[in-house]
């Protein structure tokens, strides 16, 4: 507050208005899978950057889970020294263009900003991530191993910042392409295929050796890892999708919100038959849930021609989606029955019918959200040809298998505040440890992560 | 990337590769499978490994698809782009008495290093079968390790005229089973597990559709004494008589007319 009276003068007098990106237009982007929000020119990034009011406590970086010197990056734009301010960014996140894309800003570094409206953080993130070259420091080896398990967030964070320290860094994916969720899961529209592939680029430059196909758990047990390398950092994230439990489940096009992802994000099926893996497309498609995974499921279904509702058993305000993600798929057409739970799917061989409960809000549970009610009597359906089940995802089960790590109830792995495991030289970052949550969170369990493990194998306290 | 090491045509349609991938031979076990992607535009497929050394991995296909057609025409020499293995649970090799395989078409791939590996503590009798004599293969194998071989053509165009069922019938009345392990199309392995229903535990290799083949999208989903398994990780051998054959079967068939459009416009590439 204090600071905040301190610069509201400052704040009225402010010349420079707050620089809106171009974004495709919502009726032409509902039929294509280019990226929605086009970005910063050169000159939106420099007018917006010089609205920073460059404040002697910059607030905004205690909201930065990756510690990003985010007033001295935007001062380097301002004075347009893009270069510069890149570096600055790639000091502490070796992601800039994907965090410029998909982090939750609003609820983090912008949340803090005294300037109204915030200044636009991960817009000028991502306006220097895709602007700018990426100058690789050389790193002096010192000779100690660590295998890292997965690449998506976490495993290319941790690996990263490990290899600037100097490790020798492999990276065990077991998908052929690297990236985890940022290339299974976000789709091409939020999150293009090249910038993940370009941000991986500049990590395998930093000396991270990516080994694709590699199924740890399969192909290698952990077991053998620790017989090669210092430490193991284990971050294989939340693959597993939940299903409802409810007849008709297994029908033919009702798909978990995973494998509708997978098929059009990694494998391109939405390029179907040029690239060759099907998918179906229905006229009514009905999405259950409420989190990003049912918004970006829903954008995919709708871009693929099918007309869209997501159900959701809360009402709008208790939706875990991004604000912005939900603002974007109701423009695109996307309609939302709230306070609505399916019950059951019906059909004879395809889906046919959601038959769906309505819902009342009740008194709060333990996730601080208001609790559903079922109302008695009030099923209803609502006829579709697909349904994409989107009600959260577990850790991936697999490495499980072969290492005896103690896991919670909800079969992530239990981990110690230095996110060390039950077992010796194993550390575990990300959804795996955590069960599903954001990719800026997985970053900076990664990072945490590498500074700790540095930290053990330097001997220091 | 992965060089193809070796190329057999073993049947009509029937082709075996020898592909170079030491690390996956190392590990493979009876009962595993790859995921394989021949190209960057290539979809994922689930092939077993029907054999393995020191540094190579064989697969045998059956060209039924797309994916199977462009394969088929991979030579010595050439290269698979995306290999991942060795994928799913191996199988429990132990002592079980007399084993009866039951395996059509591509299953007898994939049920021989099965009984290669159970072959020197039971009694193993193989039914395999297929339309017609021009789609057998693998049969000198097969006999090498097994202590009865019996062969069923639908024609009669080569051993017994008549369904693999068939011959288990009445061999099940024969003979003291301990267990039967059954690999092959759904429609068969359904209807061995009726004749076998509450006479002989019986497990047969699901080979539903699958994505990424490890445990990540649950395409490849199938009710097994009601509950949802993925073949891919908890597979892909599932108690035969607990599968729900109608729900699988529906779902073995949902990509038909992508499959066909698929061909298609390959063929008027071509």
């Amino acid at each position: 507050m204090h600071v905040f009276e301190k610069y509201k003068g400052v704040i009225k007098t402010m010349k420079f208005n707050e620089q809106k990106p171009k974004e495709q237009k919502s009726e032409e982007r509902a039929h294509n899978f280019n990226e929605v929000c086009l970005g910063y020119t050169k000159e939106q990034a420099v007018e917006e950057a010089k609205r920073c009011l460059q404040c002697p406590v910059p607030m905004c970086e205690k909201g930065c889970p990756a510690d990003i010197s985010i007033k001295k990056f935007i001062k380097h734009i301002a004075d347009e020294e893009f270069d510069l301010a890149l570096k600055v960014i790639l000091e502490k996140n070796s992601l800039p263009g994907v965090c410029g894309r998909v982090c939750p800003a609003e609820e983090q570094c912008k949340r803090s900003c005294i300037s109204k409206p915030a200044i636009n953080i991960n817009l000028l993130e991502r306006f220097v991530a895709d602007n700018s070259e990426k100058i690789i420091k050389n790193v002096k080896k010192i000779g100690k191993k660590i295998a890292v398990v997965g690449s998506g967030p976490a495993g290319l964070a941790c690996s990263s910042d490990l290899a600037l320290l100097g490790y020798e860094v492999v990276v065990f994916e077991a998908l052929h392409k690297p990236g985890g969720v940022l290339i299974y899961g976000i789709p091409e529209f939020r999150l293009p295929k090249k910038i993940v592939m370009n941000e991986v680029g500049y990590i395998k430059k930093l000396g991270v050796d990516v080994k694709l196909n590699s199924v740890v758990g399969k192909l290698f047990s952990v077991d053998e890892l620790l017989k090669e390398y210092d430490t193991v950092f284990i971050a294989t994230g939340a693959g597993l999708p939940y299903f409802l439990g409810i007849d008709g489940e297994n029908l033919n096009n009702v798909y978990s919100a995973n494998e509708f992802l997978t098929r059009n994000n990694l494998m391109k099926s939405y390029k179907f038959p040029e690239y060759i893996t099907p998918i179906k497309k229905a006229k009514k498609t009905i999405i259950i849930g409420g989190g990003n995974v049912a918004v970006d499921s829903a954008r995919v279904a709708k871009r693929l021609g099918s007309d869209v509702t997501i159900t959701y058993r809360r009402s709008r305000a208790e939706m875990p989606a991004r604000d912005e993600e939900i603002k974007h798929a109701e423009e695109e057409g996307i309609k939302f029955k709230f306070l609505t739970n399916p019950i059951k799917i019906i059909g004879k061989d395809d889906v046919e019918a959601v038959e769906c409960i309505r819902m009342k809000l009740g008194e709060p549970d333990e996730s601080g959200r208001r609790r559903p009610i079922p109302i008695e009597g009030s099923e209803f359906k609502i006829k579709c040809g697909q349904v994409i089940v989107a009600i959260g995802q577990g850790p991936n089960p697999l490495i499980g298998k072969t290492i005896n790590l103690n896991i919670n109830e909800k079969k992530s792995i239990i981990i110690d505040k230095d996110y060390q495991t039950s077992i010796k030289n194993v550390f575990a970052g990300g959804d795996i440890t955590s069960g599903s949550a954001t990719v800026i969170k997985a970053i900076s369990d990664g990072k945490k992560a590498a500074k700790i493990i540095n930290k053990k194998l330097k001997g220091l306290k | 990337m992965h060089k193809i090491k070796e190329k057999k045509v073993l049947a009509e349609k029937t082709i075996m590769l020898k592909i170079v991938a030491p690390d996956i031979a190392k590990k493979a076990k009876p009962g595993n499978f790859i995921m394989l992607r021949i190209d960057e535009k290539g979809e994922r497929i689930p092939l077993t490994i029907a054999d393995h050394d020191l540094e190579t991995i064989t697969i045998i296909f059956l060209v039924v698809g797309r994916t199977t057609e462009d394969l088929s025409k991979l030579n010595k020499g050439d290269n698979i782009l995306d290999i991942a293995g060795p994928l799913g649970n191996a199988i429990d090799i132990k002592k079980y008495g007399t084993i009866v395989f039951v395996a059509g078409g591509l299953g007898i791939a994939a049920i021989y290093p099965q009984l290669k590996a159970l072959e020197k503590d039971n009694k193993i009798v193989s039914i395999i079968g297929a339309r017609k004599k021009e789609l057998l293969f693998l049969q000198d194998e097969i006999k090498e390790f097994s202590d009865k071989v019996i062969v069923c053509t639908d024609d009669g165009s080569y051993g017994k005229k008549g369904f693999v069922t068939d011959a288990l019938k009445e061999l099940i009345n024969e003979e003291k089973i301990d267990r039967v392990i059954t690999i092959g199309p759904p429609v068969m392995m359904r209807a061995v597990s009726e004749i076998t229903k509450d006479k002989v535990k019986t497990v047969a290799s699901i080979n539903s559709i699958m994505v990424d083949g490890i445990g990540m999208c649950g395409s490849c989903r199938v009710r097994v004494n009601n509950e949802i398994k993925f073949a891919c990780v908890d597979g892909p051998e599932f108690d035969a008589h607990g599968v729900d054959w109608d729900e699988l079967l529906k779902r073995n068939s949902k990509y038909k007319e992508e499959e066909h459009e698929c061909m298609c416009l390959k063929n008027i590439k071509a």
